[in-house]
């Protein structure tokens, strides 16, 4: 069945059960997302798609709140635009953002200053590069869940990743750390797939990017097959 | 790596194995117990008897402060620097401790004897500066002066209804008499003792949040489910905050016969008594309490209850985080709704209530909710207790009628220690907001309160005299959330560590252009977006504290 809400002050209509994220996406409108993956439940972990909904008291996650009937949505209120511009200028003083093009997107669209906390201390780590399959550079990560979630039970129930540490501290991490090939990691590539900020990368592209050509690669490659 | 002796773990685990996942922290205790620290060999051992993906078992070690993934001592001293303790010397203590036994804080001696932690806050602010100490699996409490094996209880005030079993030591059942309270339930209809705790008593939660308790009962009421919960949230973790510490370990049974009660109107047949893990010494109380109730048929038979003991993490307190960390996993606040009453622990429908809120049940159904609401106020019936901690000269427990003004509570404690003048008091905890000498004369009310701006929280009364300095206060509430924020939503995880950088900065005393600006986009971005109240709060003490000290965030 079909509602009628308002979002910026236009009438729209959206399906019942719809997310305002989809009413929204439906009639037009944009409303930023970061975290936020088809394939995987949502989670409104990274707050960049909140809106003003009339009536409560804090600001929501377009994500994951239903359109209801009459519903009066501001999706570039005053207060919504303060919570985007800060949270990606957090996330600019946390990560390394320069694979993130539509994050970097975002931060020019809503006047955000790379610089906004100069010294502040950022999550780095070394790049493990363990297996023959791809690379995991966690300086990159932003902290989606997307790839835990896929490995877990959105899609491929292999549950070989979860997370180190707490709060500003937390790192997607393996059993104590262990190299991927002593996981339960079958190789699937499901969480490359969704990686957002190249923070998981396939290591045939990370080779290509350290300057190895496709023929060295091979020859890297031809001592691993076995075939008969 | 070193061979290790799994033997002793089977047994100790034995009983947690048909729990699944939700026994991997009672587990998880049991191994720590006999090693420790958690070896990889023994995770990996626990995590396959309880059928828990190995990722995951290390995630849930990763996530508690009390679980360890490397060596520590035997013996591990954690020592409060959160605000109450700072005032009373904590820094110096732990300063002092450290040098005696030739330890850097938060290390371990090269021996493996010994490891000295800075901590958050314990539970223990009357008492401050607050030392726990876990030798062996023995553990004591103290000041770095005196130790015992229980705290001791200073309980004061205007009214001894809550508190009136309280500061004698245990009461056992006996001395505690008949679940009259519950007896009387009985002979109610659930929603008659729905209806009295709702409107009629007008009880609203301790906790922190203030929902309306019959309002969430009747929502878990009318809903058919082949299983109920009632869950006690006692991980008491504000700082500042001491009243269900002191209520579950002298009193017991008034928490256990409120939780009866609470089962018995929503149709539960099992509860939970959650209990932070900085409280280890209760727990052998509880149990015990448990097992007299038991003996004399108000448990067993329809309703009984098991304790979780939680593992260090302030989180945990927020009511889902408190629900997944029960299921076995890492405490991560949930999105709402649903709320708990339609799905909550296991997905079942669940009342969760604070120890305090809890302990009012029993008053309200033997006198009924006309005589209870001859305590307090209209809007805020009842007696209300106040963890009244720092500058004062009685530090501790005060049970008051709703109403009285902050001067009074004051005055009871004996006023600001040393006969100076009053700067601040830090109202509802480190999610709270501070109060000056303006607001001497506000009632301690949930109306008056909200009117001025302060809120109630978990009746945290932390005083501050004119001498203190509030940037090193703000310093260490930043600390504190940076420690506990659970690194789900965005703002709350950079936020509360962007907050902590500009905090510490301050109090060392380097200003710069646009520190306000910054803490208050923060603060309101984590005011405003943040998935969980922790978020939502963890700006509040800093944004409070520039509108009423604005001179603190600009250069002397």
């Amino acid at each position: 069945m079909a509602i009628t809400l308002f979002m910026d002050g236009k009438e729209i209509t959206a399906e019942e059960n719809h997310t305002l994220l989809e009413a929204a996406r439906e009639n037009g409108i944009d409303i930023p997302t970061i975290c936020f993956h088809e394939a995987t439940t949502a989670n409104a972990l990274c707050r960049i798609c909140m809106v003003e909904v009339e009536g409560m008291r804090t600001l929501q996650p377009a994500c994951i709140v239903r359109a209801a009937n009459q519903m009066k949505v501001q999706t570039r209120s005053e207060r919504v635009i303060r919570a985007r511009r800060t949270i990606l200028e957090m996330l600019a003083s946390t990560m390394d953002l320069s694979e993130s093009s539509e994050i970097q997107k975002m931060m020019s669209e809503y006047g955000a200053d790379v610089n906004r906390f100069p010294d502040a201390h950022r999550r780095e780590s070394e790049v493990k590069d363990d297996n023959p399959m791809y690379v995991r550079d966690y300086s990159k990560c932003l902290l989606c869940w997307r790839c835990v979630q896929v490995c877990a039970d959105d899609v491929q129930y292999t549950f070989a990743i979860n997370f180190s540490g707490r709060g500003f501290e937390t790192q997607i991490a393996t059993f104590y750390d262990r190299a991927i090939p002593e996981t339960s990691c079958v190789l699937c590539g499901q969480c490359v797939a969704v990686c957002p900020t190249g923070a998981l990368k396939p290591k045939r592209e990370f080779l290509l990017e350290q300057g190895m050509t496709p023929q060295q690669i091979g020859v890297l490659n031809s001592g691993r097959k076995k075939r008969k | 790596m070193s061979e290790i002796d799994l033997s002793p773990l089977k047994p100790a685990i034995q009983s947690f194995v048909p729990l699944g996942r939700s026994g991997l922290l009672p587990a998880l205790h049991a191994a720590q117990k006999i090693y420790g620290w958690l070896p990889q060999e023994v995770a990996a051992e626990v995590g396959k008897s309880l059928r828990v993906p190995l990722a995951d078992v290390h995630g849930v070690i990763e996530f508690y402060s009390l679980f360890y993934n490397e060596p520590v001592g035997r013996k591990i001293i954690r020592v409060c620097t959160d605000p109450a303790c700072g005032l009373k010397g904590a820094d110096g203590l732990l300063e002092r401790l450290c040098r005696h036994h030739n330890v850097e804080p938060g290390e371990t001696t090269p021996d493996l004897t010994l490891t000295i932690e800075p901590s958050p806050c314990l539970g223990l602010c009357e008492q401050a500066p607050a030392v726990w100490t876990m030798d062996d699996g023995q553990w004591m409490i103290g000041d770095g002066v005196m130790e015992s094996h229980r705290p001791p209880s200073a309980v004061y005030g205007l009214i001894r209804e809550l508190t009136a079993n309280c500061g004698n030591g245990t009461t056992t059942l006996e001395k505690y008499g008949e679940y009259a309270a519950y007896k009387k339930a009985l002979t109610m209809t659930p929603d008659e003792v729905i209806a009295e705790t709702d409107k009629a008593s007008g009880l609203v939660g301790r906790g922190g949040a203030a929902f309306p308790t019959g309002i969430k009962w009747g929502s878990a009421a009318k809903i058919q489910s082949d299983q109920k919960y009632i869950v006690c949230n006692a991980d008491e973790s504000e700082p500042g905050t001491f009243k269900d510490r002191v209520l579950l370990l002298d009193d017991p049974h008034r928490t256990i016969e409120g939780m009866c009660i609470a089962a018995y109107a929503i149709g539960a047949d099992k509860g939970y008594i959650y209990i932070r893990g900085e409280y280890p010494y209760i727990v052998p109380v509880l149990e015990n309490a448990l097992d007299e109730a038991r003996a004399a048929g108000y448990l067993g038979k329809h309703f009984d209850i098991e304790i979780r003991v939680g593992a260090g993490a302030y989180i945990c307190g927020e009511e889902t985080a408190l629900f997944e960390s029960l299921e076995g996993k890492r405490g991560f606040p949930r999105v709402k709704p649903p709320f708990p009453t339609t799905s909550g622990l296991f997905g079942k429908p669940t009342v969760i209530n604070n120890v305090e809120t809890l302990c009012n049940l029993p008053l309200i159904i033997s006198k009924g909710s006309a005589e209870y609401r001859k305590l307090g106020t209209e809007m805020s019936p009842g007696p209300k207790l106040f963890c009244v901690s720092g500058d004062v000269e009685k530090p501790g427990l005060y049970e008051v009628p709703f109403g009285v003004t902050l001067r009074e509570l004051l005055n009871l404690s004996g006023g600001v220690a040393n006969g100076k003048e009053l700067k601040a008091v830090l109202f509802g905890g480190a999610a709270g907001a501070f109060a000056t000498s303006e607001h001497l004369d506000v009632k301690l009310t949930f109306e008056d309160l909200r009117a001025v701006g302060l809120p109630l929280g978990s009746g945290v009364v932390m005083v501050f005299d004119e001498t203190r300095e509030l940037r090193d206060v703000l310093k260490r509430l930043g600390k504190f959330f940076a420690h506990e924020s659970c690194g789900k939503c965005y703002p709350c995880q950079m936020g509360t560590q962007r907050q902590m950088e500009i905090l510490d900065r301050l109090a060392a005393g380097d200003f710069r252009e646009g520190d306000s600006a910054c803490l208050q986009d923060v603060g309101w971005t984590m005011t405003d977006a943040s998935l969980c109240g922790l978020g939502q709060t963890a700006g509040s003490a800093v944004l409070s504290a520039m509108k009423a000290f604005p001179e603190l965030f600009v250069e002397r």
